[in-house]
């Protein structure tokens, strides 16, 4: 469960993030959408206690992260929009450096780490070092890094890029039964589709404010029942596409 | 292969159990030396031509350290009554500027660990204890500060133990009071990084690393004053004996941690007290480390935090329209845009501006080290002033090269993964490196002209001799700067994200000793004509211009031979580079 409560950050004088609340439970995919540059990585930096908040708290599964950040970094799997891994570690020594920073070690890691590699196809590559992976394998491995501690809650930033179509239905069942056991799973993206057929609820953040939050039936709301999840987006952000296209082209 | 379904992994991580316990130091430093230990197995082609040549080059140098040291030891020897307190005051003024450039190093070493290092998402995003991320950064620093002044120090101090005729026992303990020395330093630099990035609120590291800079500087010049070193080779500045010997026997600065090493290893080798300074060492080390430790649970948080604010956004002034982008608005297009993109993306790394800080404290360290020649001293007569610049002349190229390895060299491999925009780019890679070749140059000869200018100044030398030497520095600054791209062409190294660690590869060292050919061959092409033209001024013997013609025109040609050579090959090496 992620409780965020009054969620600020400011650079200066630009607001990044402006008071926001959300509280995500358990058993949900959370869906984090918004045009470049609303705040969503931010957000979820701040989640992961990367980012130090300006104003506002964050709980992690009941824990306080500026109280108790230990606690509450032991319940995160956090998987960042532009992961960095040792190019000069094998996939399994990475999975085993990982569990480590969250104190978990021995034979159940190296298990649990193997069936992750598995299940994403990555088994054969154990061994190989990380500097000869492709751009996929590199995501599905951090993703991998993200389950090896067992969390109760994932926060993941932009999980589809570079996934072929096997490991991206994979990570969706993934997320899914991970869900269905109670966790939570907080996903920011710009594939409305996964979106759409992934998540229970979506935000949809403009300029560091939440402007829209709900199932897709809220927020479909007054508008046309049969509005894709596009439409409300672009509706929501103010974004006038065809007519910039246009402007740009003629330009 | 094995099928595996999400509900089975997930199953399986909810059964198996595995044992708890909070990351330590030590597991932190896992990917550290495994990733070592993967670079060691790889064995590339070549490698073990690279680890012959270095090891050839490094005994070497190690084997002459040892001998010039031990030679001035034993002389020092020769005086009974001063020879110890001689050798202890050489060690201790060694070890403190050794001392001073450590401390420089671990500020600037502590600003990647502990900030800039790609790796701390994922740490602090993760549960590590902050004393043990510390202890972990705190290793990494010393290691990365410590190692080279570790290796100079192997043979200084293994002829100081074969001069005193130490025991086996020398070994570990000058280990144990080593490695307080070290520790020292390191603890300090990572706090004064720690308090730096927390006061400037949005990291703007150039402002932060100007204030090391000015404090560096400012600290070494004073430390350098404090040693009062010229008074030492001068006895007779001092007006009785007895003054002598009381500079002798008095620390310098007995606060400061050379001091301590060297009483304790004096101290052990002569006979005299060895615990109160290895004790004192190490209490100020393990205070520092302890206090270190404390303000980084304290602060460490806050400035990381503000370490990423400060690189998503930028003032607005960044944002206008340039004055350089008009002032060069003479180059084409291509050109313009690519010197401005080099200018830009140097004075935005912050690895390349900690080593401008180096090169500042080298600069002003050289400086003043022919501003504190004994010129005033007997023996010291208008011919000899004049014969210096052509010694300097050599110094200075050095220093050149020096400059060209740590800023030109790495200029191809800094293009990294972007080079395949350029390559897909209708962009000659003649203009590109002719772009790199400029952008380096320029600088390199301000630097250039100040350095040799500043040091004829201050010698007072001829003003042929000025023009000579000047002259033949501008005209040295153009090969070394080719050559440095050039090798930096052959030798890249894409992967490296530290443009410092860059030249530390073969192919620098190859450049290093390249240079020196040239250096060598310059300054003896220019200097020795130059010299006897003084000499026979000097003595009113008969001079004729022409003996000075024929080197000089050989040293511009090999200086322009040396330049567009190393262009050529460099520019064919490039469009004929594999890209990954």
């Amino acid at each position: 469960m992620i409780e965020i409560a009054g969620l600020t950050k400011c650079y200066g004088a630009f607001t990044a993030v402006d008071a926001l609340d959300l509280v995500i439970p358990p058993g949900e995919v959370f869906g984090f959408l918004g045009p470049n540059g609303a705040g969503k990585t931010t957000t979820m930096r701040m989640i992961a206690g990367i980012l130090q908040p300006t104003a506002g708290t964050v709980r992690i599964a009941g824990y306080d992260l500026k109280t108790e950040p230990l606690k509450a970094k032991r319940s995160l799997g956090f998987i960042p929009d532009r992961p960095f891994i040792y190019e000069k570690l094998t996939g399994m020594e990475f999975l085993r450096f990982t569990a480590g920073l969250y104190g978990e070690g021995g034979s159940a890691v190296d298990h649990r780490g193997r069936e992750l590699l598995a299940l994403f196809d990555l088994e054969r590559w154990q061994d190989e070092l990380v500097e000869s992976y492709s751009h996929g394998m590199r995501q599905k491995l951090i993703i991998a890094g993200a389950f090896v501690h067992r969390p109760p809650v994932i926060v993941v930033d932009e999980p589809m890029v570079g996934l072929d179509p096997k490991s991206a239905k994979i990570l969706k069942d993934l997320f899914s039964e991970y869900t269905h056991r109670g966790h939570s799973v907080m996903m920011s993206t710009h594939t409305l589709e996964v979106t759409e057929g992934m998540c229970d609820r979506i935000g949809i953040m403009q300029r560091g404010k939440l402007v829209a939050c709900g199932t897709m039936q809220e927020l479909r709301g007054g508008a046309d029942d049969d509005d894709a999840l596009e439409d409300i987006f672009l509706r929501l952000t103010g974004e006038n596409v065809a007519r910039e296209v246009m402007a740009v082209l003629d330009a | 292969m094995r099928e595996v379904s999400a509900a089975t992994v997930l199953t399986t991580t909810v059964n198996a159990a595995a044992t708890t316990h909070a990351a330590s130091a030590l597991h932190l430093l896992v990917p550290k030396w495994r990733m070592a230990f993967h670079r060691m197995k790889q064995n590339k082609r070549g490698d073990f031509r690279r680890t012959f040549v270095v090891t050839l080059l490094a005994l070497g140098f190690w084997a002459a350290t040892f001998s010039i040291a031990l030679k001035l030891l034993k002389y020092f020897k020769g005086a009974e009554d001063i020879g110890a307190m001689l050798a202890g005051k050489v060690l201790a003024m060694i070890l403190m500027a050794f001392g001073s450039i450590l401390l420089l190093s671990n500020v600037v070493a502590a600003l990647s660990n502990f900030f800039l290092a790609r790796d701390l998402d994922q740490i602090s995003a993760a549960p590590v204890p902050s004393w043990s991320l510390y202890l972990a950064r705190l290793s990494e620093t010393a290691l990365h500060s410590s190692w080279m002044v570790a290796l100079l120090l192997l043979p200084l101090l293994s002829a100081y133990g074969v001069a005193y005729h130490g025991t086996l026992a020398f070994i570990p303990f000058a280990l144990a009071v080593l490695s307080a020395y070290l520790l020292i330093p390191a603890a300090l630099g990572a706090s004064i990084t720690l308090l730096l990035v927390n006061i400037f609120p949005a990291r703007r590291t150039r402002d932060l690393l100007s204030v090391i800079t000015a404090l560096s500087v400012a600290g070494l010049v004073l430390l350098f004053r404090a040693a009062r070193p010229e008074r030492l080779v001068k006895p007779e500045g001092f007006k009785t004996f007895t003054d002598f010997m009381v500079a002798l026997d008095t620390p310098s600065s007995p606060w400061l941690p050379s001091e301590w090493v060297s009483q304790a290893l004096m101290g052990w080798l002569d006979g005299g007290n060895v615990w109160q300074p290895l004790l004192q060492l190490w209490i100020v080390a393990a205070a520092l480390v302890l206090i270190g430790g404390f303000l980084h649970a304290r602060f460490w948080r806050r400035g990381f935090s503000q370490a990423q604010e400060g690189q998503q956004r930028r003032p607005s002034a960044y944002r206008k329209r340039p004055v350089l982008d008009r002032a060069l608005s003479w180059l084409s297009p291509v050109r313009r845009e690519l010197v401005l993109k080099e200018m830009r993306v140097f004075a935005r790394d912050s690895t390349q501006w900690s080593q401008l800080i180096m090169l500042s404290v080298l600069l002003v360290v050289y400086v003043a080290n022919v501003r504190y020649l004994p010129l005033d001293g007997e023996g010291m007569t208008t011919l000899l002033r004049n014969i210096i610049p052509f010694l300097n002349l050599a110094l200075a190229g050095f220093v050149l090269a020096s400059v060209a390895a740590r800023f030109v060299f790495p200029s191809v491999s800094l293009e990294g993964r972007s080079l395949w925009l350029l390559r897909s780019s209708p962009l000659s890679m003649h203009d590109l490196l002719w772009a790199k070749f400029w952008t380096g140059l320029v600088p390199l000869l301000l630097v250039a002209m100040a350095l040799v200018g500043a040091t004829n100044a201050l010698l007072h030398v001829q003003p042929f001799v000025n023009i000579v030497s000047l002259a033949a520095i501008v005209a040295l600054v153009f090969p070394l700067t080719a050559l440095a791209l050039a090798f930096g062409t052959f030798y890249p190294r894409f992967d490296s994200e530290n443009a410092a660690q860059i030249p530390t590869s073969f192919g620098g060292l190859l450049y290093m000793m390249t240079a020196i050919v040239l250096i060598g061959v310059i300054a003896y092409a220019t200097g020795r004509p130059a010299a006897r033209w003084v000499v026979a001024g000097h003595f009113g013997w008969e001079r004729d211009p022409l003996q000075m013609t024929v080197p000089f025109l050989m040293a511009g040609l090999i200086c322009v031979t040396a330049t567009i050579a190393p262009m050529f090959l460099a520019r064919r090496r490039l469009v004929g580079l594999e890209l990954g």
